[in-house]
């Protein structure tokens, strides 16, 4: 890899300079459109509700950051459920990336009877609507007792169909035979196949699935907001939307200051996850 | 590599492994059944039953409270002549489309110049993949403040470079834009980093072959890069048609204040409730749980037909 960088950079110098000067002026405008938002975001968590609604719009900070966190905090039990979301989404990022990148593993570079037909249904249930299942789910999870613990958001989601459609399409490209064949003559069992070469070989792309994964339980609302049915044992999206809603008119600034806070574990996470995916999705074993 | 260390071994294994009597059935097979099995476990019991129970629950009438009341097809009859839900099918295809098709071409525009782009590589994916992390609920606040129609930014530029206010969240076309945008938003640093994924994965030898062929940036774009790129192409496609129609979260949050008789009416004029917003509306609002499963299997229906569909141009542009 790190020669191929070096011819490139070498090219680069010698062709056209200009060429690099307007492309990096393109991917600067992109990053500027994709953060505006965020400083957007900051900009209303900084001002009161009437200043966020005045016009002209205020596009520099204010000065009732720290009021809109007091509200927040008076309204919402922030840090409370904020363990919780850390609880489920980190529980079910661990058990989904190891059952999903283990099946992914076999759907990749194995042959046995019925494949296919458990890969197509596999695909057929990765575009069933969440909400075909949302009320008999409910159902059953009172009969186990489930529902109002963590459990109920944890084990339905401990595995799923997009983890592994992922898993298996980067597995297949990233994990080449010839190294899988050598494993084998090594003695290598499946397990250590798994666990010894696959895995190695594809971090990058759990990298992505860990943060994709831990992104999405943090983010869910709709099924923790249906089952977590005691108001103190929720996750931190409810307790966000429940600001949204029971008020009347919503306080914009410190909804805004809410989502900005919620937001932190995420980066970290995504920063500690950044630097494994970022390594390089396509790093193959051979080099 | 750890398996490197039984280096001695291969030998004896070697001569073993013809040897080896071939096991048959699942004896041979049980430890990769074993290994997918969790999936499909969990899948029988939160998916199927779940899914089986609605499909019983579509041939009934139920209020969520009462006992349950046989209603045979009559659900179904009435869901095809439903002029809501097809105008629910409408759209929310539209709105796919608009968020969709810019978001695919901006995400492989950015994916290519990320390729070929040498320094501060790794800082523009962390930074496009950003809008991804967010909560939609936060987006969608976001966003509702930037198409706002007095206070609203965009309007305010508007009127900067001399053009009138445009009502974005009360005028139909208005209203899908702006939840097109959003969607777009969202996910176009999302599909480029896949899409970089894949490119890495191209071997360098094919674009040295094809420079000393003669041909141009563009010829070798779509004669090299895109072929390659069908796994990845396809995964994109497929995911954003999957969770593109059943787009809720982001016209419930941005159009709930906007119009009075209910959360999921998808703001004035319906013109942003998409299939999945029907869907809540009629079993949430309506209390009327066997129709909303109906529709939920209206909505199933539609989107295996529409991922089908991409599926088989996507493969047959590759097999060219």
């Amino acid at each position: 890899m790190a020669s191929t960088q070096e011819t490139r950079r070498t090219k680069r110098i010698d062709g056209s300079r200009r060429r690099g000067i307007g492309l990096h002026a393109a991917l600067v405008v992109g990053v500027l459109l994709s953060a505006f938002p965020f400083y957007w975001a900051v900009i209303m968590s900084t001002h009161t509700s009437s200043e966020i609604f005045s016009y002209p719009p205020k596009l520099l900070p204010g000065t009732h950051f720290l009021e809109n966190v007091r509200s927040l905090f008076d309204n919402i039990d922030f840090f409370g459920s904020m363990f919780n979301s850390l609880l489920v989404a980190g529980s079910v990022t661990f058990l989904v990336l190891f059952f999903d990148s283990l099946a992914a593993f076999v759907f990749a570079k194995f042959e046995f009877p019925g494949k296919r037909l458990l890969f197509v249904l596999l695909m057929f249930i990765f575009m069933v609507p969440a909400q075909l299942q949302a009320i008999p789910q409910f159902v059953i999870m009172a009969k186990l007792g489930w529902i109002g613990s963590m459990t109920a958001l944890i084990v339905p989601a401990a595995a799923n169909a997009f983890g592994i459609f992922w898993m298996r399409q980067y597995m297949k490209g990233a994990i080449h035979d010839e190294l899988l064949d050598a494993s084998r003559i090594d003695g290598a069992n499946f397990l250590r196949q798994y666990w010894h070469v696959a895995l190695p070989v594809v971090r990058p792309g759990l990298a992505f699935l860990g943060i994709f994964t831990f992104m999405g339980q943090w983010n869910d609302y709709a099924w923790p907001l249906i089952a977590l049915t005691n108001p103190d044992n929720v996750t931190l999206q409810v307790a966000l939307s429940q600001l949204n809603g029971t008020h009347g008119t919503t306080d914009y600034g410190m909804v805004m200051t809410g989502a900005l806070l919620a937001l932190v574990p995420l980066l970290i996470v995504f920063a500690i996850g950044a630097r494994q995916m970022i390594g390089d999705l396509a790093k193959g074993a051979i080099k | 590599m750890a398996t490197l260390r039984t280096l001695e071994k291969p030998s004896a294994v070697v001569a073993d492994v013809p040897v080896t009597r071939p096991r048959t059935g699942f004896r041979k097979y049980w430890h990769l059944y074993a290994a997918i099995s969790p999936f499909y476990l969990l899948f029988l019991c939160f998916g199927l039953i779940p899914v089986g129970f609605s499909l019983y629950l579509s041939f009934h009438r139920w209020d969520g409270l009462g006992p349950m009341e046989w209603a045979g097809l009559s659900q179904y009859q009435y869901l095809l002549s439903d002029s809501e839900f097809w105008s629910s099918i409408g759209t929310t295809i539209v709105i796919w489309a608009l968020a969709t098709f810019p978001m695919i071409f901006l995400a492989m525009v950015t994916a290519v110049m990320l390729n070929s782009a040498v320094r501060f590589k790794n800082l523009y994916r962390v930074a496009y993949f950003l809008p991804n992390v967010t909560s939609v609920v936060a987006i969608a606040i976001i966003f509702g403040s930037v198409f706002s129609t007095n206070f609203g930014l965009v309007n305010a530029f508007l009127q900067a470079i001399g053009f009138d206010q445009i009502a974005w969240l009360n005028t139909p076309w208005g209203i899908k834009i702006a939840i097109a945008t959003l969607m777009t938003w969202q996910w176009t640093g999302y599909n480029a980093i896949i899409f970089l994924a894949g490119l890495q994965t191209v071997p360098s030898e094919l674009y040295e072959a094809a420079r000393m062929d003669g041909a141009g940036p563009v010829q070798t774009f779509f004669r090299i890069t895109l072929p390659m790129m069908r796994p990845v192409l396809l995964f994109v496609l497929v995911v954003s048609t999957v969770t593109g129609l059943q787009s809720f979260s982001e016209p419930q949050v941005l159009l709930q204040n906007t119009s009075n008789d209910s959360t999921f009416s998808g703001g004035p004029g319906h013109a942003g409730r998409t299939m999945v917003l029907y869907f809540f509306q009629q079993t949430f609002d309506n209390n009327d749980f066997g129709y909303g499963a109906a529709v939920a299997w209206g909505i199933f229906l539609v989107v295996v037909l529409f991922s089908i569909i991409n599926w088989r141009l996507v493969q047959r542009r590759g097999e060219e």
